[in-house]
């Protein structure tokens, strides 16, 4: 199959790629961009861990290919610290010892950061309803989810 | 985790461009927003050669909705129809339906097309193929018998569970169907042909579930206002924040005084169709009572078919879809 040639922007920077018709945006963005940050949990939009933003919409980064970020400007993970100046939902993670294994929690920090994006004062209810689609196997959601409505107070008072 | 298999992706940005690569292309999948389909590339369900993206399509990302009428085009976004300020004015029933699918990521990449087209899902065909290949595929994919129902001789019993068909079903909505030579017009309760309980033999085998000819696809989805009309969807799932419905139901009635005028009711997630409940006009005329209640019980239970589908078991999802419509009648009669 002919490699499609697709420009798209990746965290503010331009970026060009090459791309099989069948390589998700996944497998681009972790084997040709090198930005592994974005994890591959099922491979079926069930778990989450891909979350990536596509034009500030979230989107499970596992079901969309390569093909269709032409022209799009893309989120992820690697975008989301300034340099080394943790982003607050990062810093409210680490406080509130809101992962165990790790695997889950690029894709929980995206997804909450289009969250706060659109909802700056979110309840309860409405983080777990946005976080519905992340999974994580230690089951630490509890404090992922104090993690989030702390940061969003944070947020809302800087 | 499995390779998607070899094919081409089509981007046309035009609805000629479409026609154009369909006519290219006649096996040709189209691809909404990925999220049914993908999956079951991922699993081996499907192996198209030419997947055709619908999405960048600029006639049917179109969205109107005003007191009038809604018209949708098939590759608008499921998140933008759940917060379009006119859908959820006029048109509650759709908006509710559209806020209730999946979760954040699903609808804010499938489409209205998609949603409708759904393919309809089991236990058993909605796994990987390692693992239909061990259970002996079923006859949606390669095999011969349907799990659900070994003796069904053909008939397949996979269900629809597509939430935006039943809101739309109780609004009267048609759906505009694009070929290559033109456009019709269908009711949408018409577009759906999988197996019902009334079907004689030969007829509705549930693997076809759409009333779409080869190289026929949904353009748009439209709704004419009625004046009144309340409308409402709820739907029982497993987790209540994402996860496909063990029954949806969407009501449309309309109240003139303490009289039950107008009465639609519709459930997903079932039969290997969405059901409009047929009989309700019946219901209709006087208070809304324990003659409306009982009838609208019997009404449910007589028109649902959940069988061994998903894990919770038939009768458990016949009671919840009585118990969703009943709730949801009284709460839309109370205003």
């Amino acid at each position: 199959m002919a490699k499609h040639h697709i420009a798209a922007v990746v965290n503010g920077d331009p970026v060009e790629f090459l791309c099989e018709p069948g390589d998700t945006l996944l497998d681009v963005l972790r084997d040709a961009l090198g930005l592994t940050g974005t994890k591959e949990g099922c491979s079926t939009g069930d778990c989450g861990a891909c979350s990536v933003t596509v034009d500030g919409r979230l989107v499970c980064a596992c079901l969309m290919l390569g093909v269709e970020a032409a022209g799009t400007s893309i989120g992820t993970i690697e975008g989301m610290a300034n340099g080394e100046e943790l982003h607050p939902l990062q810093r409210k993670f680490l406080e509130h010892a809101a992962l165990q294994c790790g695997i889950c929690t690029p894709g929980f920090l995206v997804a909450a950061k289009s969250l706060l994006e659109r909802s700056p004062d979110p309840t309860e209810t409405e983080v777990r309803y946005w976080l519905a689609g992340n999974l994580c196997r230690c089951t630490g959601y509890d404090k992922i989810v104090r993690a989030v409505l702390d940061a969003a107070a944070e947020m809302r008072g800087a | 985790m499995e390779a998607l298999c070899e094919f081409q992706v089509l981007s046309p940005t035009s609805l000629a461009g479409v026609l154009e690569a369909r006519t290219a292309h006649p096996q040709a999948q189209l691809l909404g927003g990925g999220t049914d389909l993908v999956v079951n590339i991922r699993r081996g369900i499907v192996a198209p050669a030419v997947l055709i993206d619908m999405t960048g399509v600029a006639e049917l990302r179109a969205i109107r909705a005003d007191a009038q009428g809604l018209e949708i085009g098939a590759s608008v976004r499921l998140a933008e129809v759940a917060q379009h300020p006119g859908v959820v004015a006029h048109y509650p029933v759709v908006a509710e339906a559209a806020a209730s699918i999946a979760g954040p990521t699903h609808r804010n990449m499938g489409t209205v097309g998609g949603n409708l087209c759904l393919d309809t899902r089991c236990i058993f065909y909605n796994q990987s193929q390692w693992w239909r290949s061990a259970n002996n595929h079923c006859l949606k994919t390669t095999g011969e018998i349907c799990h659900v129902a070994p003796k069904s001789r053909g008939v397949c019993f996979a269900t629809f569970s597509g939430d935006l068909a039943p809101a739309l079903m109780t609004l009267d909505a048609e759906v505009d169907i694009q070929h290559a030579a033109g456009k019709r017009t269908l009711p949408l309760r018409d577009l759906y042909i999988g197996h019902a309980r009334h079907d004689g033999s030969g007829q509705g085998d549930g693997k076809h579930y759409l009333a779409l000819q080869p190289g026929e696809f949904i353009a748009a989805v439209r709704v004419t206002s009625t004046p009144g009309l309340r409308s409402g969807y709820d739907k029982i799932r497993i987790r209540r924040s994402i996860e496909y419905p063990v029954a949806g139901v969407a009501v449309a009635l309309r109240r003139v005084g303490d009289t039950l005028a107008h009465l639609r009711v519709a459930v997903t997630g079932t039969n290997p169709r969405p059901v409009l409940l047929e009989g309700t006009e019946a219901l209709c005329g006087g208070a809304l009572d324990a003659r409306v209640f009982k009838g609208l019980d019997e009404l449910v239970r007589d028109q649902i078919m959940s069988m061994k589908t998903t894990f919770t078991p038939g009768h458990y999802r016949r009671r919840v879809a009585g118990v969703l419509a009943r709730r949801l009648v009284q709460r839309l009669f109370a205003g």
